[in-house]
């Protein structure tokens, strides 16, 4: 069980080098402060290669509702300049672009689905890109589950006043890995909740970057993982403040279980000094319920303006709570079923953001499942 | 008519470092279904740990005597085992439970104790008119548990609990403190309607006597430094009242 605050390294955030060519950035060697907690073996090729062959898996999805369109194009404008080497090696392996595009003033009660099945293979890149238009308001669901090793970009880019509810969900079968950049680009006045689920995979690595064009953009970052023995999930966030009166909210939660299981938290919070007005929080919290099992959590704040709304972090990693099972307990409630009410309610805030019912359930029932085979 | 038969309860406390602390040192007592006992004494005399040991809670330990309820051995139950069989405690700092809603929580409680689910058609209403009686605001079952309640919002749950469950004996812990006079009469309004069921043995734990111008107790027990040193009837809270602890701790030293 590890929390830490450390100080920002000494070049910040937004000095990062950036470049679409993956022999732009150095050979990584795990000590990188960006990689220092990735077990970098385990994603192979990901790490090593300098070009991706293998075939990605397609996005699979139903009949599309009017003003949605999905299209394979070879090659699309770059909303994303990669800001590290896995990134820049997805962005120049990629066959192609799938482009997802949502007219101006669509309006959705219903979610669009998106599948992406792995059926195994080589290790193989992908990109999506995802435009939103102005006043258009939906929710797009990713499903991600199979077999993959795959470095994949995802390009999101939501015009003035669009509202997009983003739910990602990585439930891999073991063996598969994945390293994902998402970078979300809010329009003026624009609102963009991400939820990132991760469930499934030996070593799931998802960087979501955050990029405003205009005043009164929103973002919210939410996350759930569930880590169970041998898996390591990663999350990393860089909301980058570029532009004044605009907010972002991150809100990771992970529970883990097991002999070396691992996530890592990384949420770093750009606020320039252009950004006045700006108003942002970011929060992780890890539940451990089993000896064996580490949780990093760092946060990062830089702050160039005295002019902010708000500006604050926190990060909690604790043991499950006696008192609360007590408590359940003392009501008749036998202990496993309490501890399934306890991490439920856990996840219960970031699982209320998914507005497809189904899903929310679907995931609710996994996370217990996942509890049940630690308790009898 | 149910029983539960405290008989010589020595309990320490574990302390972080591993060691224990003597809390309890041979607490005898009787409490029959229909009765009303009053446990009162100073502060640190140990009234909460009898509560607790009772209840299962993992911080004590027993290290002598025995308690059962009809017969049963309590002590060799499990905290949910307990409950189930008949015991209930009211807790003075009720714990928060994010994400769980009362109205999920009371009805896996229910269906834990009853050992079958309420039937979905009469629990809304039997929900509804707990919470009436307790003058709580409809929307409260879809809070979650403790979260951001009041001092009175939380010993209210408390009772609500206590009328739903329905336990063959209740413990409650310091129900009265930190309440004002509107929700101590409320609350006591709870306590006063089990008690006349006939069908729940109670015992009022408090430093005050307060409550027990609400709930009047049938028995009153002394409690200083980890016993009953003194047991009477109502008369004896009175007198209590008047005089204070001074004497019984003062006989002590």
């Amino acid at each position: 069980m590890t929390t830490e605050a450390i100080a920002p390294p000494p070049s910040t955030k937004s000095q990062v080098l950036r470049s679409f060519d993956v022999t732009d950035f150095p050979a990584l060697n795990g000590l990188e402060e960006e990689w220092r907690f990735t077990p970098l073996k385990r994603l192979g090729e990901l790490v090593t290669a300098v070009k991706l062959t293998g075939v990605a898996p397609a996005i699979e999805h139903g009949d599309l509702p009017a003003g949605v369109t999905l299209s394979h194009v070879d090659n699309a404008d770059a909303v994303l300049t990669p800001f590290d080497r896995v990134s820049a090696l997805a962005y120049g392996s990629a066959d192609g672009v799938t482009l997802i595009e949502v007219a101006p003033e669509t309006e959705l009660a219903e979610a669009v689905v998106l599948r992406l099945v792995g059926k195994g293979g080589d290790a193989a890149a992908a990109r999506t890109l995802v435009k939103v238009g102005a006043f258009a308001k939906v929710t797009i669901v990713l499903e991600q589950t199979g077999t993959a090793v795959l470095a994949d970009n995802i390009e999101v880019v939501t015009a003035d006043s669009a509202q997009l509810t983003f739910v990602t969900v990585a439930e891999w079968d073991a063996g598969a890995v994945q390293a994902q950049h998402i970078k979300l680009v809010v329009g003026k006045d624009a609102r963009v909740q991400h939820v990132q689920v991760a469930l499934g995979g030996d070593l799931v690595r998802q960087s979501t970057s955050v990029e405003y064009t205009g005043r009164g953009g929103d973002a919210e970052l939410w996350g759930l993982y569930f880590a169970d023995a041998g898996q390591h999930f990663e999350h990393r966030q860089l909301v980058d403040h570029t532009v004044p009166d605009c907010r972002s909210y991150v809100g990771y939660r992970g529970a883990l279980q097991g002999a070396s299981a691992k996530t890592v938290w990384v949420g770093d919070v750009l606020i320039r000094a252009t950004a006045t007005g700006t108003d942002t929080y970011e929060i992780n919290r890890n539940l451990i319920l089993t000896d064996g099992a580490i949780a990093h959590s760092v946060p990062n704040l830089e702050i160039e303006t005295g002019e902010v709304a708000g500006a604050g972090h926190a990060s909690a990693t604790g043991r499950f709570d006696d008192e609360q099972l007590f408590y359940l307990m003392a009501r008749g409630i036998p202990e496993g079923e309490a501890r399934k009410l306890v991490v439920r309610g856990f996840f219960a805030e970031l699982l209320n953001k998914i507005p497809v019912e189904e899903l929310r359930e679907r995931l609710g029932d996994a996370v217990e499942a996942r509890l049940a085979e630690y308790t009898s | 008519m149910s029983t539960l038969e405290i008989r010589d309860l020595q309990v320490s406390v574990k302390l972080p470092e591993g060691e224990l602390k003597p809390i309890l040192a041979g607490v005898d007592l009787t409490v029959k279904a229909g009765e009303t006992h009053a446990i009162m004494g100073p502060n640190g005399s140990g009234k909460s740990t009898l509560a607790y040991s009772i209840a299962g809670h993992p911080k004590y330990q027993i290290t002598g005597g025995s308690v059962t309820l009809d017969g049963q051995d309590v002590l060799a139950m499990t905290v949910d085992e307990r409950a189930r069989a008949g015991l209930f405690l009211a807790m003075q700092y009720p714990v928060e439970v994010p994400g769980v809603s009362v109205a999920n929580f009371l009805r896996t409680a229910k269906t834990a104790i009853d050992g079958e689910a309420p039937k979905l058609r009469t629990w809304a209403g039997e929900l509804r008119g707990a919470m009436e009686k307790l003058q709580m605001d409809p929307a409260f079952a879809q809070r979650n548990v403790n979260e951001g309640f009041s001092g009175g919002e939380k010993k209210r749950h408390e009772i609500m609990q206590l009328e739903l469950l329905k336990p063959k004996v209740a413990i409650l812990d310091e129900t009265d403190s930190g309440l004002d006079i509107d929700a101590l009469r409320i609350v006591s309004e709870g306590v006063n309607r089990v008690r006349e069921t006939g069908e729940t043995g109670l015992l009022l734990i408090t430093h005050y006597t307060r409550i027990l111008r609400y709930i009047k107790p049938d028995f009153v027990h002394v409690f200083v430094a980890g016993k009953i040193v003194e047991q009477g009837g109502p008369e004896l809270s009175e007198q209590l009242e008047a005089e204070g602890y001074e004497r019984y701790v003062a006989a002590r030293a």
